[in-house]
């Protein structure tokens, strides 16, 4: 049924709808409106789970983690320097194969202290052994989460949804929320396989000593790489069982005939595509590539999308300070040694902090990688405050 | 929770849930306390184990000494990891069910003090162990808050100058039901506290001295003889808190000066310069006596 919503209940509605034992969250640093709806869903008696409200966001993923292992089907959200102060419990989760899922409220990191939007949180933990999948809008980003139970559980991997903070889980959209009978059938109950259990005692989170912990690790690389199938299969499943495209690996809008390729992820895509449109009005054949499961990263999609792509530009709202851009990066090798010749990637970040990405602002983008390879800048930087600053 | 009967209380168990073969040094405290614990709970336990001593000697993969089931993941969020356990087993409507979360005094009192308060606070239906060696032991010998003063650790070489963090009284000031503590000389009262907290609902804290030879310098065959002077000293008080009142104190009528303890151990050699002792070993005698005078020893 279409409901106007805020992204953030969009998303507690239909995390309900799949029905998790056990949801832990801390409610600030900062949090979205997703924990205190699921709150009091679970207060009023709607949603059939334990809620705990802990002292912070390390317990928030150590309590999902021990509810994993004692076969619980687990959640959490979080955002910003939330995510940080999990982040060894997130690399925990992965290693030990829990299939939670996150939401990750994309928002910029400290200092300077600032609560906008941008996708550094996300990206500090992308080696961590998480599926990490971007949502465009609200209608994605709920699809995404019926998905992503669903892909953790039959991967044993975990999942983080990142969807724009402020952008996505703060605006409000019309988005289908599926009737509870529809993601029933979709979603299959959680049937654990490794769980702590007095009634079959196994031990869970021993210690690898150097005979055995890169083999672990290689095992956990491999399941991500092959959980692109996976990710793939359930998203074609999803399209089947209720009628439209959500999540999969890459989405393309108007590629076949471009001149120029933008490649992004996450909410930008809808500038993007309203760029292309005007742009193509003025006779000017310019796609997008998006990128949607940023880990695994589909390297053969991204290839077979690009390889006749001369000029690319990537846009990135994250950045490896002292390097440049990360998604720039990855998609930079995903093409043979033999094919860079010739090709451009140009590397632009972009909205750091909640700095708007407008139109105009790609324009400018576009008409510069037109002319010339950029290897990296800084998207709509006000010179005037750096030439106080800058060496 | 467990039925339980006085007669069931005062049988010393042997089940053998914690296995041999593990990788403690010998005397080992807190090995000896760990099968304790273990075996005082039964087959119907879920031990959840912070990193530490205790986590390594008895968890390489692939050769586990737990017969029950055994949750390992962080060094400091033990208490969150079995709080999440314990509500998956409310969720899934399992159980009943043992939750024992145990570490060591460094995961307990300093990096996980967050999560052990958070624990207690929300009220989750779990025992906390914890095996206190007064320092960190398995990392070499680094001071811990529960080092007691005077202590020479790794980073305290003159000698620690803080008092030890009181963390059974820590533990009661949050309301929660049962709080004790226990040494491993004593297999009866140990185990009797464990089948005790297990039958009461809530949160349950129990402390237990757990002497570490190669920390404190001692011989192994005197881990026994060390928690007995420490009691007798009463460096070491021996009590239950039921529901925030002081009870079943352990008396200690024939008291024992702390030089006795304290020259058993390499790690307050120190304090003996040419075999006199320091004026720290009368201080330390002044926590005694304080010990002495507050739970009426």
């Amino acid at each position: 049924m279409l409901k106007y919503l805020e992204g953030s209940h969009a998303v507690s509605q239909v995390v309900a709808m799949c029905r998790p034992n056990v949801i832990s969250a801390y409610p600030i640093t900062p949090q979205t409106h997703i924990v205190e709806d699921l709150a009091r869903l679970v207060g009023e008696g709607q949603l059939d789970a334990e809620f705990i409200n802990v002292e912070s966001e390390f317990s928030a993923a150590s309590v999902v983690l021990g509810a994993a292992a004692a076969g619980a089907r687990a959640y959490t959200t979080t955002t910003s320097q939330g995510l940080l102060l999990m982040n060894e419990v997130i690399y925990c989760i992965a290693g030990m194969r829990l299939p939670i899922v996150l939401t990750c409220a994309n928002r910029a990191i400290s200092a300077p202290l600032n609560i906008w939007n941008d996708q550094q949180d996300s990206m500090t933990v992308r080696d961590a052994g998480w599926i990490q999948l971007h949502a465009e809008d609200n209608q994605e980003a709920a699809d995404l989460h019926i998905q992503a139970f669903k892909i953790a559980e039959q991967t044993s991997l975990p999942i983080m949804v990142c969807m724009d903070g402020f952008i996505l889980t703060h605006a409000f959209e019309p988005v289908d929320i599926p009737e509870q009978k529809e993601v029933d059938a979709f979603l299959p109950s959680f049937k654990p396989q490794h769980i702590v259990d007095p009634r079959w005692p196994r031990a869970l989170g021993l210690y690898a000593d150097p005979r055995f912990y890169m083999e672990v690790r290689y095992i956990l690389h491999r399941a991500l790489e092959k959980s692109e199938n996976v990710i793939r299969q359930v998203s074609a499943d999803f399209a089947q069982a209720f009628g439209r495209e959500s999540g999969g690996l890459i989405k393309t809008y108007k590629l076949e005939d471009a001149d120029l390729v933008i490649v992004t992820m996450g909410s930008v895509a809808g500038t993007v595509k309203d760029l292309i449109d005007e742009l193509e009005r003025e006779g000017k054949n310019v796609g997008l590539l998006q990128i949607c499961s940023f880990r695994p990263f589909p390297k053969q999609e991204v290839y077979r999308a690009l390889k006749t792509k001369m000029n690319i530009v990537v846009l990135e709202k994250s950045v490896s300070l002292g390097r440049g851009g990360i998604l720039a990066s990855d998609i930079r090798w995903s093409f043979p040694r033999g094919e860079q010749k010739g090709r451009i990637i140009s590397s632009y970040i972009a909205g750091l902090g909640g700095r708007n990405i407008s139109t105009e602002s790609l324009r400018e983008m576009v008409a510069r990688v037109e002319k010339e390879p950029v290897e990296l800048a800084f998207l709509g930087l006000n010179q005037e405050i750096i030439a106080e600053r800058d060496l | 929770m467990m039925e339980t009967t006085a007669e069931d209380l005062n049988r010393v168990e042997k089940k053998n849930l914690f296995a041999s073969g593990h990788r403690a040094c010998g005397g080992c405290g807190q090995a000896l306390a760990a099968r304790l614990v273990a075996d005082a709970a039964g087959e119907n336990t879920i031990a959840c184990v912070a990193t530490g001593c205790l986590e390594i000697f008895s968890s390489p993969y692939p050769d586990p000494s737990w017969r029950i089931p055994f949750l390992h993941s962080l060094f400091e969020n033990v208490s969150a990891v079995a709080s999440g356990v314990e509500a998956a087993y409310k969720a899934l409507k399992k159980g009943p069910v043992n939750i024992i979360a145990q570490g060591g005094d460094g995961s307990t009192a300093d990096i996980g003090f967050q999560s052990i308060s958070g624990m207690f606070e929300r009220g989750h239906n779990v025992l906390y162990v914890c095996y206190d060696n007064e320092a960190y032991m398995n990392t070499g010998v680094q001071r811990s808050s529960f080092t007691p003063y005077g202590a020479k650790t790794t980073t305290t070489p003159m000698g620690n100058r803080t008092r030890k963090k009181n963390l059974p009284i820590l533990a009661a000031d949050h309301g929660i039901p049962y709080v004790a503590t226990a040494t491993v000389d004593d297999y009866r009262d140990l185990q009797r506290k464990v089948k005790t907290a297990l039958s009461i609902l809530g949160p349950k804290y129990l402390h237990i001295l757990a002497p570490c030879p190669l920390g404190w310098g001692h011989a192994g065959d005197l881990t026994v003889h060390i928690c007995r002077l420490a009691k007798a000293t009463g460096l070491f008080p021996v009590f239950e808190i039921v529901n925030g009142k002081v009870t079943n104190v352990l008396k200690i009528p024939n008291k024992k000066p702390v030089e006795e303890y304290l020259r058993l151990q390499g790690r307050y050699r120190h304090l003996f310069q040419k075999g006199e002792p320091s004026g720290m070993v009368a201080e330390i005698q002044e926590i005694a006596n304080q010990n002495i005078e507050r739970f009426n020893l």
